[in-house]
């Protein structure tokens, strides 16, 4: 069935709205630090930071990179992290939603690990790791593992029973049943998950950099901290905000292609 | 493939002494049914009716092989039944369709899960979609569908997967009163075509006396027994308000206190 998309017109008012909101935001802001009614040691203006922006995307001083090296390092370490936890996550989940040995032999280390904070890890990946690359991988690793099988369990363990059933009597096997009816079933729920993960793992990356690393935007933040530059706080800040979102969008596209690929 | 009906009919579904409690959170028991003795013979047309909350989807289910009984035991061809198997179809309620799979992957289910090799697939499967009526439908999901069309799927696929025995499980339960007298003539046209022993479970006495050879009245309380039976012997294809029908109809309400 198509239905025809009916175009509702907003009106001009809920339009300019969020524009203005922004407008607002960001001049009250560069008020607010140009007048020194905050003063400028403990927060840069908008214009400022764009300053810093330009400056920064070919100097290294004074945290020895440019911007687009620190947004690399946590885009890297963000990437390879969230793929293994996606790629070990929801099989695990899936295999545990269904069959109850793999159940009954992963949730109690499941169950004891999960309420322990990412962040936590560190102290003892830097003894195993050092701070490069790995140890962060493994802190985004253990944080977006959780999601995964979370959602992944979830979803199979929310099949419908009855489906199960008919299944059963067409002569199905376990095995047959997980396959063709359980993973089906929990897709919405798994891809879910994608986005969860994408985020536990993005706020978790940034936390593990401020305290061990010595490159990326967590680490960027830091060294603004430590020179006593706000306006690299700020900045690092917002690339933070801004590659997270990015990147959650492009995920959230891919899901979009895969779920319509799959119902196609 | 004819059988006509009447002349040395051979048992095809005996359930002995069958009663099944369940046991609910705070272990209490509830006995679902008790007692319940019942033989149907090759491809007849048993309607087992009762009003909701009588243990006649549960008994069903123990023929299907979903449950196992507490005690008594049912045979099929007088072979103990242990579990599901594909001799059995069954038809659900609420249809149990994949959405995520075409009328006619969900109609090859069983085929497919016993590894019938796909062009024998794709033939019998457009066979029992034509069967039921689906010709044009079978690249369409179960969402682009209407009630009845979901459970033409759901009756394509039992049959698809050649089991001599269908059990139907209210099967005509969410349809509206129109399209359900509608599937009550397609159910007997294709029972006509295509001869099986037929279980069919519905609380309905209107669509038991205009599909069934026999009925078998269970008792409206838990645990639910069999009350009594009737023999519909009339002629097919049959009419829902002919006087003959409503003659039964009327014997079968003054002899028993159910509401029907």
């Amino acid at each position: 069935m198509a239905y025809q998309k009916v175009e509702v017109k907003k009106p001009l008012p809920l339009i300019v709205l969020p524009y203005i909101s922004v407008i607002a935001f960001f001049g009250l802001w560069e008020m607010a630090v140009r007048t020194g009614f905050i003063p400028d040691t403990l927060l840069a203006a908008p214009s400022t930071v764009v300053q810093t922006f330009v400056d920064k995307l070919s100097n290294i001083n004074p945290d020895g990179a440019t911007l687009g090296q620190h947004a690399w390092t946590s885009i890297q370490e963000a990437f390879i992290g969230y793929g293994l936890s996606l790629l070990v996550g929801i099989p695990l989940g899936l295999f545990m939603g269904w069959f109850k040995v793999v159940e009954g032999l992963c949730r109690p280390i499941f169950e004891l690990i999960r309420p322990i904070p990412p962040i936590a890890w560190i102290p003892l990946t830097v003894f195993w790791f050092g701070i490069g690359l790995t140890g962060k991988v493994f802190i985004i690793w253990i944080a977006g593992i959780v999601p995964c099988v979370i959602n992944s369990w979830v979803g199979v363990r929310m099949t419908n029973p009855t489906l199960i059933q008919m299944a059963r009597t067409y002569g199905a096997s376990d095995w047959q049943i997980f396959k063709q009816l359980c993973i089906p079933s929990a897709l919405p729920m798994v891809f879910g998950a994608l986005q969860l993960a994408l985020t536990y793992c993005w706020t978790n990356l940034v936390g593990a950099e401020l305290l061990a690393a010595d490159s990326g935007l967590g680490y960027l933040i830091t060294m603004g901290g430590r020179v006593a530059r706000p306006d690299i706080i700020v900045l690092g800040m917002i690339c933070v905000g801004i590659s997270g979102a990015i990147i959650g969008f492009i995920i959230d596209e891919i899901e979009k292609k895969l779920l319509a690929g799959i119902r196609r | 493939m004819n059988y006509e009906c009447g002349c040395d009919p051979k048992l095809k579904i005996h359930c002995d002494n069958v009663s099944k409690t369940f046991i609910q959170k705070g272990n209490q028991e509830v006995p679902v049914i008790r007692n319940v003795s019942l033989d149907v013979m090759e491809n007849e047309f048993l309607v087992v009716c009762g009003p909701g909350q009588c243990g006649k989807s549960t008994l069903l289910k123990i023929i299907a092989g979903l449950e196992i009984p507490d005690t008594g035991f049912v045979t099929l061809d007088g072979q103990p039944i242990t579990g599901p198997g594909p001799d059995r179809g069954m038809v659900f309620q609420s249809y149990m369709l994949f959405a995520w799979k075409t009328v006619r992957d969900n109609v090859e289910l069983g085929l497919k899960l016993r590894n019938v090799p796909a062009n024998e697939r794709h033939e019998i499967a457009q066979h029992y979609i034509d069967m039921v009526g689906l010709q044009g439908f079978e690249n369409h999901y179960p969402h682009q569908l209407s009630g009845g069309m979901k459970q033409r799927v759901g009756i394509a696929r039992a049959y698809a997967n050649a089991p001599t025995v269908m059990l139907l499980d209210e099967p005509f339960g969410q349809l509206d009163a129109q399209t359900r007298m509608f599937m009550q003539k397609e159910t007997a046209r294709i029972w006509e075509q295509e001869k099986r022993t037929v279980i069919f479970v519905t609380n309905n006495i209107d669509e038991a006396l205009f599909l069934a050879d026999r009925i078998v009245l269970m008792e409206g309380k838990l645990p639910g027994t069999v009350k009594t039976e009737y023999v519909v012997d009339l002629p097919r294809p049959r009419d829902h308000i002919s006087e003959a029908l409503l003659k039964l109809r009327k014997e079968i309400t003054d002899n028993t206190e159910l509401v029907l």
